[in-house]
């Protein structure tokens, strides 16, 4: 069954197309890494998939909800999905625990005792149980993303976006950070990724999606396309990637 | 005849110094209600209600305080509404108040990361919870140093309503001053009473600064 598709999507900023007509469906449970060079329109279609973005030809739908800017609909569409930022954007003025359990209260109407218990239990599934009343600025970035990770669980969603999530990460901490998005995925998560961890991609993801000048240029199996590119731009972003 | 600048004048000077404080209260507090509205308006999606906005603000801003009060003494007198000096004073310090702490407070909003509303929005906040819970807290932070310099030049301004016929502490200094021709002293002694109220605000400014900045490092 499908949680996410696209159908032709473009979108302009102005008089400059940088979305040229995507069509792409994930199925439930499936791992989608979008790659390709800065500019390439992959950010920015991540984005139109919870209406951060918006976009001006073609359809969205993500669990049965039409992506546009109504307001409501909006949000009706964003306690679905959930979203994690390469700057990780936790709160600063709430502690790791309020940082998760805001949304689910504010939201959703989730009661007190519960929210709380289930707080505890996704911040245990990221490692953290230790951080429940910490503030962001005392955690290490690895373990900043890990809350922002889990502040998205915490909504229950059924796809989850993650918009280049290590970038900001040296390596060591990018580990961390990408054995918890493993584990999620393992565990059946949809999940749809923008990043250039090209081995995570062809580990972890099902479909690789490789995406220039605003089109998916290539797209298949994640092994497939990344071992046996067929387009000399896809060859070019391999090897550049890999050196 | 010349008297001497004694205790009996000491009294008076501080007795005024009600007036001073009342005023700025007043204006502080009608200036925190609009300022609070027009920096939400000033922030408003729609161009035709930021712009009615954006006109108030700077049109306050560009003319002197002393006009807005003769505005709201002389002007609405003659326009038939006869308020009474303390009135007339309170709503024209409160307006220009307003404005200034209306461009304080939408800054503060604006200094505020987008990725935060970003954040919020994705975590299907509506535009209010996303203003009470994310925004607006860490906005005062930013806020609270240059609004508390403004309340200080608030307490100081209020001298103007001398014009109107209110005796504050500044024109209650120049009465005395009138009577014992003893400036150093007398203008000494006002300006150590307004010290005495500006000085613990700025101090008491400094600490909220230190609470608001509870767990965080930056």
């Amino acid at each position: 069954m499908p949680v996410v598709v696209l159908e032709d999507v473009h979108k302009r900023y102005g008089q400059l197309e940088v979305i040229k007509g995507v069509s792409l469906t994930v199925e439930q449970g499936q791992v989608v890494a979008l790659i390709g060079r800065s500019g390439s329109g992959k950010s920015t279609l991540l984005r139109c998939i919870n209406g951060l973005e918006p976009f001006q030809g073609g359809k969205i739908t993500v669990a049965g909800h039409v992506v546009d800017q109504n307001p409501k609909r909006l949000r009706e569409l964003r306690k679905e999905v959930g979203i994690v930022f390469q700057s990780y954007n936790l709160f600063p003025h709430l502690t790791v625990g309020q940082n998760i359990m805001l949304a689910p209260r504010l939201a959703k109407g989730v009661k007190a005792a519960e929210n709380r218990v289930a707080a505890e239990e996704v911040l245990r599934h990221v490692g953290l149980s230790d951080k429940f009343d910490a503030y962001p600025d005392n955690l290490s970035g690895g373990q900043q993303q890990r809350v922002a990770i889990a502040r998205s669980l915490a909504m229950q969603p059924k796809v989850m976006l993650f918009d280049e999530v290590t970038s900001a990460l040296d390596p060591e901490l990018t580990g961390e950070v990408l054995l918890v998005m493993e584990r999620l995925a393992k565990e059946g998560m949809t999940m749809v990724l923008v990043t250039h961890e090209m081995s995570f991609a062809r580990n972890v993801a099902d479909v690789v999606v490789f995406m220039h000048q605003g089109l998916i240029w290539e797209t298949g199996p994640a092994r497939q396309v990344l071992e046996s590119p067929q387009t000399p731009e896809l060859r070019a972003f391999v090897k550049a990637e890999v050196a | 005849m010349i008297e001497h600048f004694g205790a009996q004048e000491m009294l008076y000077l501080i007795s005024t110094v009600r007036w001073t404080l009342l005023l700025t209260l007043i204006a502080f507090a009608f200036g925190s209600v609009g300022g609070a509205v027009l920096a939400l308006l000033r922030l408003s999606r729609h161009p035709l209600i930021r712009g009615v906005a954006y006109g108030v603000i700077e049109l306050v801003q560009s003319v002197p305080v002393l006009m807005v009060l003769f505005l709201s003494y002389f002007g609405l007198s003659a326009a038939g509404i006869d308020l009474p000096p303390l009135p007339a004073a309170s709503l024209a310090l409160g307006v220009w108040a307003a404005a200034y702490l209306a461009d304080i407070w939408r800054s503060a909003i604006e200094a505020v990361p987008y990725q935060q509303w970003e954040a919020a929005s994705s975590l299907a906040l509506t535009t209010p919870q996303q203003y009470v819970h994310i925004v607006l807290p860490q906005a005062i932070r930013i806020a609270i140093p240059p609004t508390i310099g403004f309340l200080v030049q608030l307490v100081k301004n209020t001298s103007i309503v001398s014009v109107v016929g209110m005796v504050e502490l500044m024109r209650a200094g120049q009465l005395i001053n009138n009577v014992t021709f003893e400036p150093f002293a007398v203008f000494g002694m006002v300006g150590l009473i307004y010290f005495v109220i500006c000085f613990p605000l700025s101090y008491a400014g400094r600490k909220l600064e230190v609470v608001f900045h509870a767990g965080r490092r930056s």
